[in-house]
């Protein structure tokens, strides 16, 4: 095991490590790479690995002209952005009456927020699912969206970044006459930046990647967002043509892992952001 | 605007103290957020305990009283103890090997590997999939015959297998997609721990002449208990709560092998459109659900008290 | 004030006086259809759609792709309980007696009144109506039907020291035909299977091939009785779990309906059963001469009839459903159900439409394209049951725990219908 700054001679036991996560990064890079490769290439090579095969980007074109991808797109775009800025104005709120106001339940609150951190919307199908149809809402883009705006990990983290702000600042506010909202507005809110930045973008990743929920609340092309779309158009009962499913299949996940590629640094930082408690 | 608004609403409610102001402003705040939750987590708790102990609405039969029938056909039903078998079996399958491989994964990219910045991109990229393009991807290399396992197995000269549609190997199967999907997310969390620990520790035990397998049993690991825990918890909520590979790959089959409970619940609920028992169902998950919190509840306070 | 009111009323007559000249607001209409085949059957279907809204200017019809037959029953009954279901759908025509159960659909008697139209039910073919009628009444209008088929790989047969042109005929040739198919490398793993049967997703579909073909049915008529643990059930259940397991001419384990057609384009089988729905995808992606035949008899020959049905849906305004009637008729008519059949391989669900001049140069040029239709005679209805999508599960468990070898058969076939007998008991009253 690599125990710090002691091992920086190579040693038969660093030879040995290294030489095993490198086996272990390409195993688990592995798959993707295949993938990558067979969409780029036509469809007898998915099952024959030629090496000289030719490069063609006519999966790509089947596949955006065999299901509305576009439609897919902006429908999972619309979501996120959606879902992400009613959970930043809730959870900012929520938290920010946790964090500064001694209102009377104040604890009990909280502890219910908690509890939806264990149970999810997602194992709620069920009933939520009735809630929708009562309300008239279903197959639109806001059935997907309303039962994750309220998020308890959010409140969570927001809360705790928020009580670290010191309140000599919020009393300069006050002294200068700020309300309570103000306060938050113009103190909270800017100290708070980088986890609001961790936060957007695991909640992102995590909408942009739903797939049980939606496939239940969503019928009709209008709402469908990309992963039920990638399901239906999948469907092995057709009969498959793994060179366009998995050129569909990158096309899907291309957006978040080309943001992903790009903002790397920023990603696993917001992940690690979000995990310390 | 707001502003004023605001001063006017809070005016108008309160009497003269600061504490009524408190109560009133801290509710207010939380209100838009608390009707979402109550709506959509505590209420359905709520009603799923209640509808569980109704008949299943059909056009023209209202839902009547029938106790604890569904519950009763729960325990009756073979499905339900396979998929329950399922699900332990898939916990422990998936949860104790991600998190080990998450550790080992975060120790490598943390320590000084030559060319750690390509070994973090590949732990970390699946996590950024979704799981059903993930699904979609080992679909296909599962496919018997021509799959990538069975062109690597081929060239090995070992024979070719069913993965998928045998029972023996199609859970297995879906614990090695989960795994690969999940280390690298949880990777994340022991890199942050481990790059919160001091450097200092490290010489200290280098000095006494500590092995660095000595190093990292006796202090490493005991530090990163925290984090495991957090991990932990994340684990096992996850195992119940993904399921799209099922959806994908092997829609519960062959046979209810690769069943999980929440698959079973959406098939009950959506495909036979019994909502009555999908109620029971979903009451038996959020059960299971509500001890894992409490046991973590429980743990970390002992934590607390340890530290 | 007397004048706005008068301007009002003028207003008021002139758009009323208006909307009768004006064009009638279109009719919309929206169908959920699946796809259970190869092929760009979805462009397909949008085509005929376009093609229909173009000599009929006041109805637009939306054809919406909903993934398998499961998936689609799914999602037609989530739209219908969130009350907005589609208008029409092509849905299996085994999910008759749930859409009748959850108080859907409309039979097409109510609407049908006409002598032309009387006349124009009359006129499918009677094994497609088996699964279309119940109660005296007209449910469901035949699509995209089929019967399973063997496809034959005509070299292979040739490379094995077959007649090309002789297809086994009967069980005991099945076997036969099938290991002399069934090729080993030299390390012993199999590199070409005599025959693939596909069992995952809904075996009970290709498991009636069996059933039939031994001279047993699975259910009555009323879709309320099961008869999976009769004896000659359980006999062809074993026929097919000896493919794999005694014969070793099929693989073992549960077989993907999905790729079976690839296996065979790939010859890693050198027999497939599957429907004459994928006859069009086989021809266009098989490199080598293939044949397609009825299934071999065992007492007798047989096969299930399989595919999806239009049905018309309840909630719909009374002009929607006299415009799906139109649409159905339209798309039904010999001509185009000519068409569909030449452009899948699904059965043209008429008799007329095999007499069409396109059908007749195509069977001349093609006879392969006859045969399901051909296996008609001998065909019997798919298993339909009252809340049928469980008691075909509780069918499909059994079917796969038998092909995995978790449970003999006998025992899979009395699990089964114990299931299916506590599922059903309801509607025996």
């Amino acid at each position: 095991m690599s125990g710090g700054p002691g091992a920086s001679a190579l040693t038969p036991g660093r030879l040995l490590e290294t030489v095993g996560a490198w086996l272990l990064g390409i195993l688990w890079a592995l798959p993707l790479a295949y993938a990558v490769w067979t969409a780029f290439h036509p469809g007898e090579f998915s099952t024959h690995f030629v090496l000289s095969a030719p490069l063609t980007l006519g999966n790509f074109w089947a596949g955006w002209a065999a299901a509305p991808f576009a439609r897919y797109f902006l429908n999972t775009t619309l979501l996120v952005a959606m879902i992400l800025a009613g959970q930043l104005v809730l959870c900012t709120l929520a938290a920010y009456a946790f964090a500064r106001f001694a209102f009377a339940g104040r604890a009990a609150a909280f502890l219910l927020v908690l509890v939806q951190l264990m149970i999810m919307p997602d194992v709620l199908i069920v009933e939520n699912y009735r809630t929708m149809s009562h309300l008239g809402i279903l197959d639109t883009l806001g059935a997907i969206g309303l039962p994750y705006m309220a998020s308890a990990f959010g409140i969570f983290l927001l809360r705790q970044t928020f009580k670290t702000v010191p309140k000599e600042l919020d009393e300069a506010a006050r002294v200068e006459g700020a309300g309570a909202l103000e306060t938050l507005w113009r103190v909270y809110v800017p100290l708070a930046r980088p986890v609001y930045i961790a936060y957007g973008l695991v909640s992102v990743s995590y909408h942009w990647n739903n797939f049980l929920w939606p496939l239940i609340v969503t019928n009709s092309v209008q709402s469908r967002p990309l992963t039920v779309g990638l399901q239906v158009f999948s469907s092995t009962d057709q009969g498959v043509d793994w060179s366009i499913i998995t050129a569909a299949t990158l096309m899907t996940s291309a957006p978040l892992l080309v943001a992903f590629l790009i903002f790397q640094r920023q990603f696993v930082q917001s992940f690690m952001r979000a995990g310390i408690r | 605007m707001l502003r004023r608004g605001w001063r006017l609403a809070v005016g108008a409610l309160s009497v003269n103290s600061s504490g009524w102001r408190v109560h009133v402003e801290g509710w207010l705040l939380l209100l838009p957020a608390a009707v979402l939750l109550v709506a959509f987590t505590h209420y359905p708790a709520a009603a799923t305990l209640y509808h569980s102990f109704f008949s299943n609405p059909k056009p023209g039969r209202p839902p009547v009283w029938v106790g604890a029938d569904n519950y009763r056909a729960m325990l009756e039903d073979p499905v339900f103890w396979q998929v329950l078998g399922n699900n332990v079996w898939f916990a422990l399958g998936t949860i104790p090997v991600s998190i080990a491989l998450a550790l080992l994964m975060a120790v490598w990219v943390n320590g000084r590997i030559p060319g750690r910045w390509f070994l973090r991109l590949s732990f970390f990229t699946p996590t950024v999939l979704p799981m059903i393009a993930v699904a979609n991807i080992w679909l296909f290399f599962y496919t018997p015959g021509y799959g990538l396992l069975e062109q690597i197995t081929g060239l090995l000269g070992l024979p070719s297998h069913n993965w998928l549609g045998s029972r023996s190997t199609a859970l297995g199967c879906l614990v090695v997609v989960t795994v690969w999907k999940e280390a690298g997310f949880f990777m994340i969390f022991y890199l942050a721990a481990l790059q919160s620990l001091s450097p200092h520790l490290a010489e200290a035990a280098a000095l006494m002449g500590a092995s660095p397998w000595y190093f990292f049993r006796r202090v490493t690991f005991p530090l990163l208990m925290p984090t495991t825990l957090f991990v932990l918890v994340n684990a096992v909520i996850n195992s119940f709560r993904l399921v799209d590979h099922i959806v994908v790959m092997t829609k519960g089959g062959p046979d209810n092998a690769t069943a999980l409970l929440l698959y079973y619940i959406y098939d009950v609920g959506f495909k036979f459109w019994d909502q009555a028992y999908a109620a029971a169902l979903t009451l038996v998950l959020l059960l299971i659900l509500a001890t894992v919190a409490l046991g973590q509840f429980v743990l970390l306070d002992r934590r607390v008290h340890y530290r | 004030m007397i004048a706005r009111l008068f301007a009002c009323l003028l207003l008021a007559a002139l758009c009323a006086g208006v909307t009768p000249v004006a064009a009638q607001a279109p009719v919309d209409l929206t169908f959920y259809y699946p796809v259970a085949v190869g092929g760009p059957v979805t462009k397909i279907i949008d085509g005929l759609a376009a093609d229909f809204e173009k000599e009929n200017p006041g109805i637009r019809v939306k054809p919406i792709y909903a993934g398998t037959y499961q998936e689609t029953i799914v999602k037609v009954l989530t739209a219908l309980k969130s009350g907005e279901p589609p208008q029409m759908s092509v849905l299996l025509s085994t999910d008759m007696f749930t859409l009748i159960d959850e108080d859907a659909i409309v039979p097409f008697d109510e609407m049908a009144t006409t002598a032309d139209d009387r006349a124009w039910l009359k006129r499918f073919f009677p094994a497609f109506m088996l699964n279309s009628q119940t109660g005296g009444k007209t449910w469901g209008i035949p699509f995209q039907r089929s019967t399973i088929v063997l496809y034959w790989n005509k070299e292979a047969f040739k490379e094995a020291g077959l007649d090309p042109n002789r297809p086994p005929a009967t069980w005991v040739e099945q076997v036969e035909y099938a290991r002399k198919l069934t090729k080993h490398d030299a390390g012993g793993n199999v590199t070409q299977w005599g025959l693939e049967v596909p069992s995952s997703g809904f075996p009970y579909w290709l498991f009636q091939g069996f059933t039939t073909q031994n001279d047993v049915l699975l259910m009555n008529q009323g879709g309320n009785e099961t008869y999976f643990d009769k004896p000659a059930v359980v006999e062809a259940l074993q026929y097919w779990v000896d493919l794999s397991v005694k014969h070793k001419v099929m693989p073992t384990g549960i077989i993907e309906w999905g790729t079976t057609p690839k296996d065979f384009f790939e010859r890693k089988t050198a027999m497939m059963w599957t429907t004459t729905g994928n006859l069009t995808n086989v021809k266009n992606n098989a490199k080598f001469e293939f044949g397609v035949a009825m299934l071999p008899a065992g007492k007798r020959r047989g096969s299930p009839t399989g595919g999806g049905n239009f049905h018309i849906f309840k909630k719909s305004t009374p002009a929607q459903q006299a415009a799906s009637l139109k649409f159905i008729k339209w798309i039904t008519s010999p001509t185009r159900a000519a068409q569909w059949g030449i452009d899948t391989g699904y059965v043209a669900v008429r008799g007329d439409a095999w007499d069409t001049p396109a059908m007749k140069q195509y069977v001349a040029g093609f006879p392969a394209a006859a045969v399901a239709r051909d296996q008609l005679q001998y065909a019997v209805a798919e298993l339909s049951t009252h809340d049928n999508q469980r008691v075909t599960k509780a069918l499909n468990d059994g079917l796969q725990a038998a092909l995995t070898g978790a449970k003999t058969p006998e025992q899979a076939m009395k699990d089964a219908q114990r299931e299916a007998d506590r599922i059903l008991r309801p509607y025996r009253r």
